[in-house]
């Protein structure tokens, strides 16, 4: 992260943030020097209670959902690849565990930073909820009951969380706008989840579990259909801002190019009607 | 890029049409600068000549413009280089490509190209013009050359598009980008993971607090302007 980037951002990008900061100026000057020597682990700590400072209180009462929310699906996350690192044996190669390892700390680096962000900024981070990894709701019996131990499903239910976390921030973009240096940060979580999808998809193919893109094709979830459909529909959406991408311009464009060059969001009720079995109430 | 500013020494050497028009140019140019600037105007005068061979208009600066019209424009700028980039990965694949490799490389060609239409589809009429560029420094025979170039692109537009969210004021194009950043961020996964199996998002582009990079306009251009041919004029741009 680039504190001064961020630093300028709020400065600029928000007129009533700018406001709000003549006033604290200085205080930012100088942070802005000061964050490059700042170990990174306390960044988002000295960069939660800056951005509140800014405001005067605490930020608006939405960003602070909207954070939680994200903090939400990454404990989810987290938790998700933690217990199936527990099980070392069901990774067939040193590549395979040493990616989940790589993703699984993505997610926990990104808790910390949210849980530091929201406490910095004067608010409350959720607590981690009881998670039934199983998707039955608590019941513990749920459809991905095996997928912590047994690798096909293990893969595919990550596709489908890494898949969603993407459609779930991208939907919150617009809730950020105008907060500068929190909507920088979400969109680049948004960009790793990305990474990690990609990245999952391709172990798929490669273990031969299943014939699939880095990409999302239409809406077909590829792999766990009716289980996981609900959290790629929409995706095949053709029509970006009024415009059919399909042969856009007199150029040949597929049906399936379309929607594999724009990824949709969700809205938070989406997410959190997708993500309900996860939790154990 | 400075290379195609310094005055030609044979610029008698052009095709005949090619040599009137250049002449024109810079008859029409030498006017108006020593009209505006006077003899202090040499230097630039000397700046502005174009070279035999150079597409027509590729000396002329092309302006962004400001706004969220600045920043489409600025995306669009980015896709035409990804597209035009692929579009020669394809028409000439390297030796020894793998078919699903070519297969995935034809993918990504036609998502940057959907991308650079749809961005010259919602511009319209404040679309910059279609720039030309500067592949000479890859060997697209060379698996190596080609997938390091890809992945420098695919990188450096994640950066670009992370970097651009907080400038965009709209919010639908906001979404736009958020929807084709994802894109990108697979694509560059994809890319890695080719050159080497894991590297998706190693440390160099993922800090320890698990974010992504983000890169300014002006950091992004200084960039890309390796493999632009034409000036690009960003100053305009909100920031």
């Amino acid at each position: 992260m680039n504190l001064e980037n961020i630093l300028n951002h709020i400065e600029t990008v928000d007129p009533e943030i700018h406001e709000r900061l003549d006033t604290r100026r200085k205080l930012f000057k100088n942070f802005a020097g000061f964050g490059t020597k700042l170990a990174a682990a306390a960044v988002p700590i000295a960069f939660g209670s800056l951005l509140n400072k800014s405001y005067g209180q605490a930020p608006p009462a939405g960003v602070l959902d909207v954070l939680n929310f994200a903090l939400l699906l990454e404990y989810l996350e987290a938790g998700f690849y933690e217990a199936a690192l527990k099980n070392p044996g069901m990774f067939p190669s040193a590549a395979s565990r040493n990616a989940i390892t790589t993703i699984g700390l993505h997610e926990k680096q990104h808790v910390d930073f949210l849980k530091a962000a929201i406490s910095g900024a004067g608010g409350t981070p959720i607590a981690k909820p009881n998670f039934d990894l199983s998707g039955g709701g608590g019941s513990g019996n749920g459809p991905f009951k095996d997928a912590t131990w047994n690798y096909r499903l293990f893969l595919s239910v990550a596709q489908t969380l890494e898949d969603t976390g993407v459609r779930a921030y991208k939907g919150q973009a617009g809730n950020l706008k105008g907060t500068g240096a929190v909507l920088t940060a979400a969109l680049n979580i948004h960009s790793v989840e990305a990474r990690h999808a990609s990245h999952i998809r391709q172990m798929r193919q490669n273990a031969n579990f299943a014939a699939i893109k880095p990409w999302i094709t239409g809406k077909n979830p590829v792999g766990l259909e009716s289980l996981v459909q609900a959290n790629y529909n929409g995706e095949e959406l053709t029509m970006q801002a009024g415009i059919e991408i399909i042969n856009i311009n007199g150029k040949k464009i597929s049906f399936e190019n379309a929607t594999e060059s724009f990824d949709e969001p969700l809205t938070k009720e989406q997410v959190t009607n997708l993500v309900k079995g996860f939790i154990a109430a | 890029m400075s290379n195609k500013n310094t005055p030609g020494t044979s610029m008698l050497a052009g095709e005949p049409g090619t040599l009137n028009a250049s002449r024109r140019k810079f008859l029409a140019i030498a006017t108006a600068g020593i009209a505006v600037a006077g003899l202090s105007g040499c230097q630039k005068i000397w700046e502005h000549i174009p070279k035999p061979g150079d597409d027509d208009d590729d000396w002329k600066p092309v302006d962004l413009g400001s706004g969220d019209v600045g920043i489409l424009n600025y995306a669009y700028a980015l896709e035409q280089l990804e597209a035009a980039f692929y579009i020669r990965v394809i028409d000439k694949a390297y030796s020894g490509i793998k078919d699903s490799e070519k297969m995935m490389l034809t993918d990504i060609r036609q998502h940057e190209i959907a991308h650079r239409e749809f961005f010259k589809k919602a511009l319209g009429k404040d679309a910059i013009k279609e720039l030309s560029f500067d592949f000479s420094s890859v060997d697209f025979s060379s698996r190596a050359s080609v997938l390091g170039t890809a992945k420098a692109f695919e990188d450096l537009g994640v950066s670009a598009y992370n970097g651009a969210g907080s400038l965009i004021s709209d919010t639908g194009y906001l979404l736009i980008a958020g929807k084709i950043v994802s894109v990108e961020a697979r694509h560059a996964a994809y890319i890695r993971d080719l050159i080497s199996y894991g590297s998706f998002a190693d440390s160099t582009v993922v800090d320890n607090n698990g974010l992504d990079t983000s890169r300014k306009p002006a950091d992004v251009l200084a960039i890309a302007g390796k493999y632009i041919k034409n000036k690009i004029t960003a100053s305009n741009l909100p920031s």
